[in-house]
């Protein structure tokens, strides 16, 4: 069996801002039982004799948590890489300092457009030029950056520009990443998925740049799998190379797998080790053996991996059939219903959407 | 794409190392060097390690080839160059000239 490479540490849920393409799952509240900063130190350790090379401290806004730094130290200590996903929000030069002392290798903070009208409108929060400080605040602690941006329908024409902005803020890597389908995601999934010439339009414009930028700055673009043929090797394969630690301890192949109706599993109650090698929620797709028709046959089983579970259950309600987003999928039709409703002229440019909310939780550590 | 395009390390007169966000790190649970950047793990063998700590942004190329060669019976030097020149085209090393 693999050993994991990478641990995301989901802290906690709470998070200021209220983005609709927000990940995290719809019943925010059943999470508010945070695992203390104890139990992270131990599933740090865990993790770390587990094979785990890189942390992602992620949430919600992980600098929600008081005890942050010192999470960072110790996963300094065991010897972690360690990656802070931020939206920037509460980091005060003060506590960038300290995280700077406690090890932290990276950080990554995610702005929603260019410009502060339509950024502060899809953060559901004026924060913005927040955002923009905390970003040179990293970059003046020597620190190397990355910007990351989820592109959908309402931001994504402007690709040239937040290039621009992500070089004006001295970023090392900007990460132009469309939305994936999940969480509040799929609930906004109508008013979000972009049509294809904007997709065509954004593309053309990466390339362009990639030329023009080449060498200071790197641009990682995350393809938008409703429009590709083949879909995504979610996590690298289930339970192959990734797993998941959510606020409240449960441990998952990905980070959406909550929605799935597979047993849970925590490090309230089992060892992570046990968890990764020997617990049924890990080894229900682990490999090649569950798969069905087409993906059994397919010359791309191992590469692939027959996509994202979650897409699958979300679209068939069947965790196990093959990611309609692929083009053998006998599911394939749910998909490209939905690229030909985002592409119809009718397609109502101004869906709704539904910010996500704060939830209520007692302040840990 | 252009931006994979391999940059060749041009001149052995070049000081490389690693860019600021990459760590050169022993990993204990696979007994194997591996090179760590946010999103990506490079296992490394020993040589690539070996060539890696050599990177230090003071030493030159050619003064990483000649501490190899003191090291090692078999150190091709061409090898060593290409090594190098797929980190910098993925971004995990950086060269300053001269």
């Amino acid at each position: 069996m693999d050993r994991p490479f990478g641990l995301l540490a989901e802290l906690t849920y709470a998070c200021p801002l209220h983005c609709p393409y927000c990940s995290n799952p719809l019943n925010l509240g059943d999470y508010c039982d945070e695992l203390t900063t104890q139990e992270w130190q131990r599933v740090l350790a865990e993790a770390s004799e587990l094979g785990v090379l890189q942390l992602h401290l992620s949430g919600g806004e992980p600098l929600q948590r008081r005890d942050l730094v010192e999470i960072v130290r110790s996963a300094r200590g065991v010897g972690l890489y360690t990656n802070l996903i931020t939206s920037g929000f509460g980091l005060s030069p003060r506590r960038a300092e300290l995280l700077r002392a406690a090890g932290l290798d990276h950080v990554q903070i995610s702005i929603q457009a260019d410009e502060p009208t339509l950024a502060d409108r899809i953060a559901g929060a004026r924060s913005f030029e927040r955002k923009k400080a905390a970003a040179r605040l990293v970059k003046s602690l020597g620190w190397p950056l990355t910007v990351n941006v989820v592109l959908h329908r309402h931001n994504i024409d402007r690709v040239d520009r937040i290039l621009d902005m992500a070089a004006d803020l001295g970023a090392d890597r900007i990460e132009l990443a469309n939305t994936q389908y999940y969480g509040w995601a799929w609930r906004n999934r109508d008013g979000l998925l972009p049509s294809r010439a904007q997709l065509e339009c954004a593309e053309a414009t990466v390339r362009a740049r990639r030329g023009r930028l080449d060498g200071r700055i790197e641009i990682i673009y995350v393809v938008p799998d409703y429009y590709s043929r083949y879909p995504k090797p979610c996590m690298g394969g289930w339970g192959r190379r990734q797993l998941t630690v959510v606020p409240n301890g449960d441990v998952l192949p990905c980070p959406t797998a909550h929605a799935l109706p597979l047993p849970r599993v925590s490090v309230r109650e089992h060892p992570l080790a046990w968890i990764w090698e020997r617990s049924p929620l890990f080894q229900r797709f682990r490999g090649t053996g569950w798969m069905p028709h087409p993906c059994r046959s397919c010359g791309r089983r191992e590469i692939d991996f027959g996509g994202c579970r979650c897409q699958a259950f979300q679209l068939t309600g069947d965790a196990a059939r093959t990611d309609p987003v692929c083009h053998l999928s006998p599911d394939h039709g749910l998909v490209a219903a939905a690229v030909r409703a985002a592409n119809s002229d009718t397609q109502p440019a101004r869906t709704p959407l539904t910010f996500r909310p704060h939830p209520d939780r007692p302040v840990k550590g | 794409m252009p931006s994979t395009m391999p940059m060749p390390i041009d001149s052995d007169a070049g000081r490389p190392r690693l860019a600021p966000h990459v760590r050169l790190t022993f990993d204990p649970a696979r007994q194997r060097y591996v090179l760590l950047t946010p999103e990506t793990v490079t296992v490394l063998n020993d040589t690539g390690a070996a060539i890696l700590e050599l990177c230090d942004g003071e030493r030159t190329v050619a003064g990483i080839l000649t501490e190899l060669h003191a090291r090692y019976d078999r150190v091709v030097d061409d090898e060593v160059r290409l090594f190098l020149t797929d980190l910098l085209a993925k971004r995990r090393v950086e060269v300053s000239d001269g």
